[in-house]
């Protein structure tokens, strides 16, 4: 398959859609918030397997009787199966809180078995928060000189904003449509700053190459034959990557749902970024030729 | 390691021949294949599920006998016992059909073996237990270790109370100091709590003798340890003794291994297969408990921290600044403040009944020293009252104000009463008993005391408990998600590659087989984000391949077929390296600072990545080789 797209004169709409996607998450994020969960928040939830489908409202009137004014209950995947959620109560200890509810459904349902009790201390919780933020900033550090190294500034910089970029809409994305973020979903954003990287990283590698191989050309040509030399490979790759997130998705039940949701939004904001975000903030910076003279020594270089 | 391209004197001819690659690739990867083959192998094997069990306080050892005797219990309550061994580390496995099977057996066994009102004789615990061959077994084969996700059981992470730590061992090192003080006869002045915060303060009458008690205290209070300074208590002459930061943190490690000794001993006590305790970071201990069902048992069980104190009652002689007033029973008492003893000096402990009330007792032994210490102050004594003080240890979570920011710190609240008050008969040895709680308190007594003291208070900041049940499905999915990513990226390839698609299917099921059996052989633990690694493994993999193939059709514009194919290799190489690399440093990243389930998926997508390298790249060129390499090509379809 051969392409000749004309991926670089599309760039000024691109840049519009890009900023606008991120104003939107970010907006999002700020006003309406992220639906942080128990792993980030710390609280109690709970999820119990009935013999058979079962009322909510019944098991929330129990639950109130029992005195657990604050707990939120809904069904989990499939009608047979309930989770209860608490949120964390400031001054009381809560780790009991999980086994507590459980007995009292017990002895109100027949058969109810405890598939998962999960607690998380607040300040659990808020350690992994930091955690979280300090790994992404981490990362994005990291993958800046590594590919400084490799590269150069100008390509260090087109790629982590591709990063940037990925990773605040696919935070926006959960913050939009309410979906809660939790631990797998901040191991998936991880997941897709490592995707979205591997594809800046493979048309980069192919701008260098055609910017110090190709004697004519603007740089706007130079890229967008680039473009269309990895075209077919960026986008079999994320079909690939797609193909089983979906398998994913589908088969792999509720507690990896949210994984597989966000890494697939990575994968194809990650695919659309490294072209239209990576490529694009290298012609806004003005790439030249002398930007990549060729090193004197270079193991394995292509150029003739 | 890809070879450089071609000399550029090398024109391309139209029927190029033959590329050669040595026989030592062959045979490279026909190895690993193998090797790959027989390590993955004992995954194929689920295991049985089993009820395991070891001897307690049983003079019968489990042998063939018992375990054929309770595999007649079993089977007469419906439950089929596929077979039973006994372990080399003691005890015996029995297999049964399933989880519930194994749920109602245990419960059974625990009834058979266990006859009320005597000690414990055998422990029943839920297990796994391995079917992998023997042979396979005998070369080093293991399957990977389910994680608590797959398996189901009980996590838990406890956080110890590192002030109230420090607080008891400086408690402990003032008294030291004063029967230092009272030994060199330097006076004190008695007073205060002593202890506030990391210093200990001492008050004296003049300057002189706070002067003597500094020489005293030199040996055991100094640098780097200690700083000792002049300071004013109670408006009077006075020393500040400080606990520097070295010290500090020696107090810290100390406390948290008396309390992870302390968790071994009541994990032993609760009866679980293959249990872990580790530390975690500088002050918190984490516990998985493998098919533990039920939660609220285990936790009454691990972070209970009680302790006993014994003290003398009040005698005429004692100064009111020596006691305090307790309620017993509803009366006021005074008791001197001097602890004579406390349970950590306690061997054994066992829950019994009074012969002649039948009212519930511990039974208490004591070690050589506490005995020692036991029998000196309660030999002048007789004819007086002792007290024995109950502590527990209650969580509490308070809320401060720090800077404007909402601060919740986790503590907890010591509860002391008074059980029992008796008078002393005779001087008191190692053996003796107490009395004046109630049966579930002497138990649960015993139990404790029995476990080991913890040197602080620990409460749980985290717990994930997995019911049998959830793990099992878990499993069922994370297998159909695998196998049905794999089997749809191994259709496209094929229909979108032709024969290189193949072969990049064969180079995927290689990296699939070796993946698995580099963390069965790491001994790496299988999680539900695990599986989610390995499908992602699955479809990024063929990234390289890809990479290589579309470079070999562009190639194939200029080149001729075996020229392109190597060019294709070649090219492609160091991007596919920059690549991996850069994913590499993101998943050790997510390694660093994700806990338990999240470094489960770091390192299925670490470990992917580098086989995926090798596989791709090395294993599709000898492939690659052995279907185009020996003949002249002239078309290549790809």
């Amino acid at each position: 398959m051969t392409f000749a797209l004309d991926f670089m004169g599309r760039r000024h709409i691109a840049t519009v859609v890009s900023t606008v996607l991120v104003l939107v998450s970010i907006g999002s994020v700020a006003f309406v918030g992220l639906q942080r969960g128990l792993d980030f928040t710390g609280g109690v939830e709970v999820e119990l397997g009935f013999p058979a489908a079962v009322e909510i409202a019944r098991v929330r009137a129990v639950l109130a009787d029992a005195g657990f004014d604050s707990a939120v209950v809904q069904s989990y995947g499939a009608q047979t199966d309930i989770l209860v959620r608490m949120p964390p109560v400031e001054g009381v200890d809560q780790s009991d809180l999980g086994n507590r509810v459980a007995a009292a459904l017990a002895q109100a349902f027949d058969g109810v078995s405890l598939r998962r009790n999960d607690f998380v201390g607040p300040s659990v919780g808020e350690e992994l928060t930091e955690n979280g933020g300090l790994a992404l900033l981490v990362a994005l550090g990291v993958v800046m000189f590594y590919i400084m190294w490799r590269f150069t500034g100008k390509f260090s910089v087109g790629a982590v904003t591709a990063l940037v970029h990925d990773v605040v809409i696919v935070v926006g994305a959960f913050s939009v449509c309410g979906w809660t973020f939790n631990l797998p979903e901040l191991a998936a954003l991880l997941a897709v700053i490592g995707y979205s990287l591997n594809d800046t990283i493979v048309v980069s590698d192919r701008i260098r190459e055609n910017f110090r191989a190709m004697r004519r050309g603007t740089p706007v040509e130079i890229v967008n034959r680039s473009l269309n030399q990895t075209i077919g490979r960026t986008l079999v790759t994320s079909l690939t990557t797609l193909l089983v997130l979906g398998a994913l998705l589908l088969a792999g039940g509720e507690q990896v749902a949210g994984f597989a949701t966000a890494l697939s939004i990575g994968v194809v904001v990650g695919t659309y970024s490294s072209i239209y975000v990576a490529a694009n903030a290298l012609l806004a910076m003005g790439i030249t030729k002398q930007d990549l003279a060729l090193p004197e020594k270079e193991g394995v270089d292509p150029t003739p | 390691m890809a070879r450089g391209p071609g000399a550029p004197g090398n024109a391309p001819s139209r029927a190029a021949p033959p590329t050669r690659i040595g026989a030592w690739r062959y045979v490279v990867l026909a190895l690993v294949a193998a090797l790959g083959g027989i390590y993955a192998a004992p995954n194929l094997f689920p295991p049985d599920f089993a009820l395991q069990v070891t001897v307690d306080n049983s003079e019968r050892p489990v042998d063939a006998a018992l375990l054929a005797e309770l595999a007649a219990v079993l089977a007469n309550a419906g439950i089929a016992v596929k077979g039973s061994e006994t372990m080399a580390a003691g005890g015996g496995l029995l297999r049964v059909g399933g989880s519930d099977d194994q749920l109602r057996g245990s419960a059974l066994l625990q009834e058979h073996l266990n006859p009320a009102g005597r000690e414990r004789q055998f422990v029943v615990a839920l297990n796994l237990a391995s079917t992998t061959p023997a042979w396979l077994e005998g070369i080093g084969g293991v399957p990977m270790t389910l994680g608590l996700d797959l398996k189901g059981g009980a996590h838990f992470v406890l956080q110890v109370d590192m002030e109230e730590a420090l607080a008891k061992r400086l408690g402990d090192e003032a008294e030291k100091a004063r029967d230092r003080l009272r030994a060199e006869r330097v006076r004190y002045r008695r007073g205060a709590e002593p202890v506030q915060g990391d210093t200990i303060r001492l008050g004296f009458a003049t300057a002189e003798l706070r002067d003597r008690a500094i020489d005293v205290l030199d040996e055991d209070f100094r640098l780097p340890d200690y700083v000792v300074a002049e300071a004013l208590v109670g408006g009077r002459p006075g020393l500040a003794i400080t606990v520097q930061d070295v010290k500090k943190r020696e107090i810290e490690a100390n406390a948290i291994e008396q309390n992870l000794t302390g968790l071994r001993n009541r994990i032993n006590e609760l009866g679980v297969a293959e249990p872990l305790v580790q530390k975690l970071g500088g002050s918190r201990i984490v516990i998985d408990l493998p098919g533990v069902q039920d939660s609220a048992e285990a936790k009454r069980k691990l972070d209970k921290f009680a302790n006993l104190e014994f003290r003398l009652e009040a005698a005429a002689d004692n100064r009111p600044s020596e006691l305090e007033a307790w309620d017993y029973e509803g009366r006021v008492v005074q008791l001197n403040k001097r602890v004579i003893l406390t349970g950590d000096r306690v061997v054994h402990a066992a829950q019994g009944r009074d012969q002649e009330t039948g009212l519930p007792v511990v039974n208490i032994r004591l070690d050589s020293q506490g005995g020692e210490m036991f029998h000196d102050a309660t030999a002048p004594n007789i004819g007086r009252g002792m007290a024995v003080i109950f502590i527990e240890h209650k969580p509490i979570v308070t809320v401060d104000e720090v800077d404007g920011e909402r601060v919740e710190r986790h503590g907890s609240r010591a509860e002391k009463r008074v059980i029992s008050l008796a008078t002393i008969r005779d001087a008191l040895g190692y053996n003796f008993q107490i009395s004046g709680l109630t049966v579930r308190e002497a138990q649960e007594l015993a139990f404790l005391l029995r476990a080991g003291a913890l040197a602080a208070p620990m409460y749980i900041v985290e717990e994930r408990t997995v019911g049998a049940s959830l793990g099992e499905e878990n499993i069922e999915r994370g297998m159909l998600a695998v196998t049905a990513g794999f089997a749809l990226v191994l259709v496209f390839m094929a229909a979108y590659y032709k024969v290189f698609g193949l072969i990049a299917d064969l180079a995927l099921t290689l990296n699939l087989v070796v993946l698995l059996a580099v963390m069965s052989l790491l001994g790496a633990t299988l999680t539900l984000p695990g599986i989610a690694g390995i499908v992602l493994t699955v479809g990024m993999a063929v990234d390289a391949n890809v990479l290589i193939f579309s470079r070999i059709r562009e190639e194939l514009k200029t080149n001729a077929p075996a020229r392109a194919i190597q060019a294709g290799y070649d090219r492609a190489f160091l991007t596919i390296l920059d690549a991996n690399v850069t994913t590499l440093f993101v998943a050790l990243i997510l390694f660093a600072v994700g806990s338990g389930p999240v470094a489960g998926f770091a390192v299925t997508l670490s470990i992917g990545i580098v086989t995926s390298m090798f596989t791709a790249i090395f294993g599709s060129r000898v492939l690659v080789h052995l279907v185009y390499g020996r003949r002249r090509l002239t078309k290549v379809r790809i």
